[in-house]
């Protein structure tokens, strides 16, 4: 891990194929000086977890457009904190209904990014709220 | 100006039977059905018609019958979605168009686990004929036209739907509609797929060539601009990679050893319209001018049909914005009215409410309705191609065809769209032209009303939205399981082994899929004969 950089993992869960955000997004935190790692598309929970574990990530985004967010987003932080990262912040956006912010927040998933969130709104959010984990 | 009045302007009927508005104007001046400058518009601009199509591939374009409107609708369960259509075609609706679920489109039964949380989340979910009959309930198909979005899984969805129709009576050759069936553009911007590029061209050869001879009208394939130009792309870069892969697919019937002729007339295009009014109508006049021109110049087609882009349209997905969501209705009615004037066939108008969730039915209606609107109020569809000779939109639409022709050229130097599309040349260009553009409303060098000028600070949507009930998996697991539980097992192995015999040989998959269907086989076990014989494609990731 280079020192001081956040390492991010930006992740597509399920099977939804739609990765213009999740891309966008990689790219807009790369460029904002950033480390990070995409997982390509159609990933399980259990795949998002060995990455986050393998890359030694302080942070997991995931983007989900095709509904399945309750699902899928809580699934990665339960695997996450069965293999000791509970520390790793989880953060996600998509089409994500405002009703179910609230659930999520409470399964530990710390921001959803809904669309129209500008690349700099994420950005300043990362900086404030992740740290390099210890 | 002089007027062309080759039908009388006497009252007219749709395809409803409805009365069309007689042809003059709210004052009541006459108007004739076409207008053009005396000794006729140049070459490049023509007639409608008549080669090389720019202003519209019929002589009376909506005088004669006016556009489909084929809304896309699914969700939930077969019965949900059944519910729909019927209040679709209750409504008004022309035609059905349907959107199955992701594990559906990516070949995956319903208690696959990677199908964990999305059965019928964004369409409606089949694994087997029996959902796809349940499907179509109370629906003649030899009457209704249909539309299925699917690719990867296209070959089984067809086979499915064959035997829905079987169930009905029907017979293959009286079935009208299109399957989607366009992998190239998978490839490049939607990622929906079970196998790599090259094997998924040849399950679309065997597609097309038993088509060719078993269903007359039907179209086949959907060469679809609209995932390019969602996934980011321009609108240039949407014409140009669309024709690009429609080259591909004429290049894939010819190596078949189809005739140009019998097979070119069968091929149907699906672009977006976006926000861009003037640059969406050149892009659509420039399309038809380009295809007319390859299919004759290149594929040295001798039919007048085979040179006719008849095309789709839907509005883009990807200008909705999440705030102020009633602001859609007007961006979805302006996107709708390029469609027009851009001369399509068919088109689906997209809901308010899609940044949240699948369209509620109130939502859906109203953009139905603005469809309807358009076509019934304001007259724009009384006289042909209205905007021809506009300065501004003929040199638009020529600036379009030099810059996509371009691109094409680039495409056939790097040896065709199959290499091009492995190459990863056309995902690279669009990921490139999404981020910049998000960088130009960043920068407020594009404005999105609510998003970077008139934002009003309201942080919640009072739209109601649909909730899809995790009980819709639970039941088509127990469908699925129920289903393969009271099939012949013997035979429903030995269908499959036929299936996978034909992967091998190169025989056409189609007959071996329709008896693979009939032995009760599911829609997730044959496409894992795909995986298991041609190997599973995988994102290459990168961004």
């Amino acid at each position: 891990m280079s020192e001081g950089k956040l390492r991010i993992l930006v992740a597509k869960p399920g099977l939804d194929g739609h990765d213009r955000g999740a891309k966008v997004v990689a790219r807009g935190l790369r460029d904002a000086g950033f480390e990070v790692i995409y997982t390509g598309l159609h990933q399980t929970p259990e795949m998002i977890a060995r990455a986050a574990l393998d890359e030694d990530v302080d942070a997991v985004g995931m983007s989900i457009m095709s509904g399945a967010h309750m699902t899928l987003m809580p699934r990665v932080v339960e695997l996450l904190c069965a293999q000791g990262q509970n520390d790793v912040t989880v953060f996600g956006g998509g089409i994500i209904p405002d009703e179910d912010l609230a659930p999520l927040a409470a399964a530990g998933i710390k921001k959803i990014f809904t669309p129209g969130s500008p690349i700099s709104e994420i950005v300043t959010w990362v900086r404030e709220n992740i740290r390099p984990r210890v | 100006m002089s007027k062309r009045s080759v039908v009388a302007p006497v009252k007219q009927t749709n395809e409803l039977g409805k009365v069309v508005a007689a042809n003059r104007t709210m004052s009541g001046l006459p108007l004739a059905e076409l207008y053009e400058p005396a000794g006729g518009a140049p070459p490049t601009v023509g007639r409608p018609g008549e080669y090389p199509y720019t202003r519209g591939v019929y002589d009376t374009m909506y005088r004669g019958r006016l556009w489909t409107m084929r809304m896309f609708a699914g969700f939930g369960t077969p019965e949900q979605t059944n519910t729909r259509f019927h209040a679709l075609l209750k409504a008004g609706q022309t035609g059905l168009s349907t959107a199955f679920d992701m594990p559906t489109l990516m070949g995956r039964d319903p208690d696959d686990p990677l199908s964990l949380g999305e059965v019928g989340r964004e369409g409606v979910s089949i694994g087997t004929v029996d959902d796809m009959t349940r499907l179509f309930a109370g629906i003649p198909l030899d009457q209704v036209s249909t539309s299925m979005t699917i690719n990867a899984s296209a070959s089984v969805a067809l086979a499915f739907y064959v035997l829905a129709a079987e169930r009905q009576g029907v017979s293959p050759n009286k079935l009208r509609g299109t399957i989607q069936n366009d992998m190239l553009k998978e490839f490049i911007a939607q990622k929906e797929w079970v196998t790599g590029v090259k094997p998924s061209m040849r399950i679309i050869r065997d597609m097309f060539v038993w088509c060719s001879k078993e269903m007359p009208l039907f179209h086949p394939v959907s060469i679809s601009g609209y995932h390019i130009r969602e996934a980011g792309a321009t609108a240039v870069q949407e014409l140009a990679f669309t024709l690009a892969d429609g080259i591909g697919y004429v290049q894939c019937g010819l190596e078949a050893g189809l005739d140009v002729d019998a097979f070119a007339p069968r091929l149907s295009f699906f672009f977006d319209v976006h926000n861009d009014f003037f640059e969406e109508v050149a892009k659509l006049r420039a399309a038809r001018r380009i295809w007319a021109r390859v299919m004759k110049e290149r594929f040295k087609a001798k039919s007048a049909k085979s040179l006719l882009m008849r095309t789709h349209c839907q509005t883009a997905g990807v200008s909705l914005t999440a705030q102020q969501p009633l602001n859609n209705v007007a961006r979805v009615a302006v996107q709708a009215l390029a469609a027009v004037f851009g001369g399509t066939q068919s088109l689906h108008t997209n809901s308010m409410d899609e940044t949240y969730a699948l369209p509620t039915e109130l939502a859906a209606t109203v953009a139905l309705r603005t469809q309807q609107i358009i076509a019934d109020e304001t007259g724009v569809a009384k006289v042909i191609d209205p905007l021809a000779g506009s300065y501004f939109v003929e040199a638009l639409t020529d600036r379009m065809e030099q810059a996509a022709t371009a691109i094409i050229d680039k495409i056939d130097a790097m040896g065709g769209i199959v290499e091009a599309v492995e190459a990863g040349y056309p995902q690279r260009e669009i990921a490139t032209s999404a981020y910049e553009f998000q960088r130009r409303v960043e920068a407020n060098e594009e404005i999105v009303v609510g998003v970077n000028r008139y934002v009003d600070g309201v942080k919640h949507s009072s739209i109601p939205t649909l909730k899809i009930d995790h009980d819709v998996e639970i039941g088509q697991i127990d469908a699925i399981k129920a289903c393969r539980e009271k099939r012949d097992a013997k035979a429903a192995k030995a269908a499959i082994d036929k299936v996978r015999a034909a992967c091998h040989t190169g025989d056409n998959l189609m007959p071996r899929l329709l008896d693979a269907g009939r032995a009760g086989c599911t829609l997730g076990e044959l496409c894992n004969v795909y995986r298991e014989v041609f190997g599973e494609y995988r994102d290459p990731g990168g961004f």
